[in-house]
Parts: structure tokens; C-alpha cells; sequence
């Protein structure tokens, strides 16, 4: 443990933590505005369990950046150049379909992911992957069956559904994307290479969606730079504008 | 409050001579506190009172999502976005147990929605004054969700079972929703000069409004007293709105925010404070649908409510296709 680098491992923290807080982010704009009380409801659910990992990941993350910092510094006090989440979860929400369908893309991965970091060497990460890992296996749960009741469901949802995943696909890829970064935790132990897990993935979606009677597109192009900080959607920018606000505004207040 | 001005059946209150024997049968049950049950008998116009009563709560609290749903993505603090969005999410859950309760009269959730986005039901006035900053999201909690208490507590031991039982449910989660309001507004209060300025600026705006909650004074209207002699109103609108006042004045003096009226004071006598009322014409241009964001929730409402018609369509036609293939495969 004492040779890792930690600078690798602030980087590998920091993409689960921000992608949680991102979404969790996006996930909370539908409060209210569901297309039934009962899915107001799920959504709130879920993005308040996105919201309870990203105190859990940050955290951390300020732990380990070592330099005084809160959970809420590292959310609200860095710059879009600071996020290492995927391009996929700063996406705007869309209609009902595509918030559905990118929750159902990004649990995959999870519900695939986190129990292996149950098996980190890191302690700290294997405690926060076993308090996710749960509550992330409900959500692919919820998301995949409501994938399946709108993609196989009347003509027009098919219709959205399919459009939702065009839209989408080109933002899988990055999941997968691994880098220096993810070689490191690899070899450290403290987390599996993602490229290796695509296989897993590709089946897990394909079952799901081919229920869902959608299509998969052919292209297999993939956007890139979110987990890298390389280069983010003009879209992360007016999503912190407004998260950050009242820390910005207000600097050093207590709220 | 979350049921303003409810319509009862317009007329004085039977005497007991003038029922026939199911209503003086029911009205027994009722003095006795014994529940009535969805399949009990009960008078039409008792029905259709509940029905106006529950559904307009069950509006309120939709409805009452809007106004903090404004702050959710702007919390300024990961706990705090949690706990707003733990708070919004209850009051949809209230929605949903009202509604279901509402059900049990004969009436569906769907009508009741396609009545208060045509406009012929009505939510409470509180909702449609906007939220502009942080400290309104302290000033709601500890306000409205303290005045929807006062008036939800009683409602626990109200005549009608499902109702009785949702404000059970109900009143554990409001409690809640007040501290975390009064919360915030302690650490604005105790914050920096522009924090402070943004408390007594909620308070100064909430005041009047969350005063309006309980309605005009109700202590002469026909409806009330026979909503009261069915007990689905406890006490008069008076009654709720002195307690109410005088739950909030120490509040406020602990913060250290001003009450925005200068004729309030503690009556030795009565052993209640004196204070003054709302403006009434303002609360009824507000029912009119003249408040300052009467037009913008009823739209986000129906925008929610249309834009996601091919949802439920569609959920709806998956399930339709899963009965016929079961009952293919049977
Ligand atoms: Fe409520
Ligand atoms: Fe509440």
C-alpha cells in the first residue's frame, strides 16, 4: 500500500466521486416534474443515493489530496478542468426516456464495477464500493425494468427509446477508456482495469436491451475526455454554474 | 391551510329531528369516534366535502414541490442538497398517501389531477409565492411546513379512517421537515451580514403568506360548522392561526429575526399574542389565480403532467402486452 501513487489514486477516487455528484446532480433537476408521482419519487431516490456516495468518494478524495479540503470544497470550489466524471453523465437529462436510459447505461457499469472494489486493497474503497454496491443493484434494477416497459411498450415510446439510444452510445465507450491511471490502481490492487470489463457489460446491456426490443447502433465511435479532465461538454460548465453558486457568491459562509 | 375555504353543503348543520335514520345513525358514529370506513354508509355531501378537502391537500403537496424544487440543484452544500431533496421527495410521498386515501371515495387519482391542471381544484395559496433565496428554503420548512402542522396534527384524530390514518403517516415526516427548515434559518441567522439579511428578508416575505395558510376566519361560516360537526375540521381557522402565532413569536426571537408586524405583543390577559391580519384581499386575488406564481406552477404542473403522457402510455401498453402473453401461454 505505502508505494501507491497518490496522485493516481486522488484521480481513480475522484472519477467515482464525480460521477456520482454529477448525476446525482441531473437525477435531482427532475424533482418535481416526473411524468408520475411514483417515478418523482424513484428519481429522488435515487439521486439522493448518488448524492450520499459522492459525500462518501469526495470524502476521501479530500482525504487523500491531503490539503485541508471538505467533501463540499472538492464539489463546489473546482473548476469544470477539475471533474473527472464521464461525458455521459453531464449530459443534459432529455425527455423522461433518455434520463432513464443513461441511468440504466451508467448502473450497468456500477452494478458491475463496485462489487469488485468491495475487494480493493484499499480499505476506504472497499468500505464505500460495499455501502454502493447495494443500493446500486436496486437502481439497475428499476432502470432496467423501466427500459424494457418503455422500449417494448406503445410505438411512440419505442420510437423515443431507440432516438435515446442513439443519442447515448457514443458516450459508453469512455466508461471503458482505461488509462495510466487505472493501470496503476491495477496493479495496486485497489481497483479492476475497466477495459476488461466490457465484455461483462456488453452482455448484461444486450439482454436488457434487446427485451427492450432496441437496437444497439453499429458505430462503435466513442467520445472521450471526461474522465480525464482532457475535455469536458460545453454542458458541465452551466451545470456547476449553478451547483457552485452560493459558494462562490459567498465564499467561507456556513450554510 | 393545505385545505383552504373547502365548500361543505352550504346549509346550517341538521338537527338531529331533521336526519333520517342512516344520517343520525352516522352522526352517532362520528360523536363517538368511531372511524367511518370506505364501505360504511355515509351522507353524499360528507363524501364529496372529503373529496374536495382531501384532493385539494393531495394538490398541495404536488404542488408544494415547486417552490423548494427551485433550490434543489443550487443547495449549497452536499447535506443540504440531500436533506431539501429528502424533504421534496416526503411531500411527494404525501401526495401519493392523500390521493390514495382520496381513492377510497370513489374518486381517481387522474381526475383529481385533471381537475387542478383545468383549474377547478384548487391547492393552497402559500405555494404560489416564489422561493428567492437560500433562506427560503429555511423559511418554508420552519413556516409552512409549522403551520401545515398545526393543522395536521389535529387532523390525525379526523372522522374519515384512510385520512385519519395518511395524517398519521403524515405528521411523523413533517416534523422533521420543520427542524431541518429551522435549521437553515439558524445558521443564516447566526451567519454573515449578507446571510442574516437573507433570513429576515424570508421571514419578512413568509410572514403574511404562511398567516394566510389557515384561511379567513371561519367562525361564523356554515361550511365549517358542518365540517366540524363531521370532524374532518377540528378547530376554527382562528383557533390554529393564535396557536400558531404563538409557536413562532419565541422562534423568531431566538433567532434574532423581526416579526414583520409592529402591533404584535403578548396580551397578559389573554395569555396569547396580538397580532395583525394578512391582507385578505391579497389572499383572495391569490385564489383568483392572481398570485405572483399562480401561472408559472399550475404550467410546470401541466408540463410535467403532458410531457410525460407517452410514459405513462407506454408503461401502460407493456403491461397490456405482458397480460396477453400470459394469458397466451396459459
Ligand atoms: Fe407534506
Ligand atoms: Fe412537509
Amino acid at each position: 500500500m505505502a508505494q501507491v501513487d497518490q496522485k493516481a489514486l486522488l484521480e481513480f477516487v475522484l472519477r467515482q466521486g464525480d460521477n456520482t455528484l454529477v448525476l446525482g446532480h441531473r437525477v435531482s433537476e427532475w424533482c418535481g416534474h416526473a411524468p408520475v408521482l411514483e417515478e418523482d419519487i424513484a428519481l429522488a431516490n435515487t439521486a439522493l443515493d448518488l448524492i450520499g456516495q459522492t459525500q462518501m468518494w469526495l470524502g476521501l478524495a479530500a482525504e487523500i489530496e491531503g490539503e485541508g479540503h471538505s467533501a463540499d470544497d472538492m464539489a463546489y470550489l473546482r473548476d469544470a478542468w477539475d471533474f473527472r466524471n464521464l461525458l455521459l453523465v453531464e449530459l443534459p437529462n432529455g425527455d423522461f426516456g433518455r434520463t432513464i436510459l443513461r441511468q440504466f447505461l451508467f448502473d450497468a457499469f456500477s452494478a458491475i464495477y463496485l462489487p469488485l472494489l468491495t475487494k480493493s486493497a484499499d480499505p476506504r474503497v472497499a468500505e464505500i464500493a460495499a455501502k454502493a454496491t447495494k443500493e446500486v443493484a436496486y437502481h439497475l434494477e428499476r432502470s432496467a425494468q423501466t427500459v424494457v416497459g418503455l422500449g417494448d411498450g406503445s410505438e411512440e415510446s419505442h420510437a423515443r427509446m431507440q432516438e435515446a439510444l442513439d443519442y447515448l452510445w457514443p458516450y459508453v465507450g469512455e466508461m471503458f477508456a482505461s488509462d495510466s491511471v487505472d493501470q496503476a490502481m491495477a496493479e495496486a490492487g485497489i481497483g479492476p482495469d475497466p477495459a476488461g470489463l466490457r465484455a461483462e457489460y456488453d452482455a448484461l446491456i444486450g439482454r436488457v436491451l434487446s427485451e427492450a426490443t432496441l437496437r444497439i447502433p453499429e458505430d462503435s465511435f466513442a467520445h472521450k475526455g471526461g474522465r480525464n479532465g482532457y475535455m469536458h461538454t460545453e454542458h458541465l460548465g452551466h451545470l456547476l454554474t449553478q451547483m457552485q453558486w452560493l459558494q462562490r457568491a459567498y465564499p467561507g459562509c456556513e450554510w | 391551510m393545505y385545505a383552504q375555504m373547502v365548500k361543505s353543503t352550504g346549509d346550517a348543520v341538521k338537527s338531529r329531528e331533521d336526519m333520517s335514520d342512516d344520517e343520525r345513525h352516522f352522526q352517532d358514529k362520528v360523536d363517538a369516534n368511531i372511524k367511518v370506513e370506505p364501505r360504511d354508509w355515509m351522507p353524499d355531501d360528507y363524501r364529496k366535502t372529503l373529496i374536495r378537502q382531501i384532493g385539494q391537500h393531495a394538490h398541495s403537496e404536488i404542488v408544494g414541490q415547486l417552490p423548494e424544487g427551485n433550490w434543489i440543484t443550487r443547495a449549497p452544500t452536499l447535506e443540504r442538497k440531500a436533506i431539501l431533496l429528502a424533504k421534496v421527495q416526503d411531500e411527494a410521498g404525501h401526495g401519493l398517501y392523500l390521493y390514495c386515501a382520496a381513492e377510497t371515495l370513489g374518486v381517481t387519482r387522474d381526475e383529481l389531477t385533471e381537475k387542478l391542471l383545468s383549474g377547478r381544484m384548487k391547492y393552497s395559496s402559500i405555494f404560489n409565492y416564489p422561493t428567492l433565496t437560500w433562506a427560503d428554503m429555511g423559511a418554508v420548512g420552519w413556516l409552512v411546513d409549522g403551520a401545515a402542522i398545526m393543522n395536521q396534527v389535529p387532523l390525525q384524530r379526523t372522522s374519515y379512517g384512510p385520512y385519519s390514518r395518511a395524517m398519521v403517516r403524515i405528521c411523523k415526516e413533517e416534523s422533521f421537515h420543520q427542524r431541518q427548515g429551522y435549521a437553515i434559518m439558524m445558521k443564516m441567522a447566526q451567519g454573515s451580514p449578507a446571510q442574516r439579511k437573507m433570513a429576515q428578508d424570508a421571514l419578512n416575505r413568509m410572514w403574511y403568506p404562511s398567516l394566510m395558510m389557515f384561511g379567513p376566519s371561519d367562525k361564523d361560516s356554515v361550511h365549517s360548522a358542518q365540517s366540524m360537526a363531521w370532524k374532518i375540521k377540528i378547530n376554527t381557522n382562528d383557533e390554529l392561526r393564535q396557536k400558531f402565532v404563538n409557536e413562532t413569536v419565541p422562534q423568531a426571537e431566538y433567532l434574532g429575526l423581526t416579526i414583520p408586524d409592529e402591533n404584535l405583543k403578548f396580551n397578559e390577559e389573554t395569555g396569547n399574542y396580538d397580532f395583525s391580519q394578512p391582507d385578505w384581499d391579497e389572499f383572495f386575488e391569490v385564489l383568483k389565480g392572481n398570485g405572483p406564481c399562480n401561472t408559472d406552477r399550475l404550467n410546470a404542473r401541466r408540463k410535467a403532467w403532458d410531457d410525460g403522457a407517452w410514459v405513462r402510455e407506454g408503461l401502460l401498453a407493456h403491461a397490456e402486452k405482458r397480460a396477453a402473453a400470459k394469458v397466451a401461454a396459459e
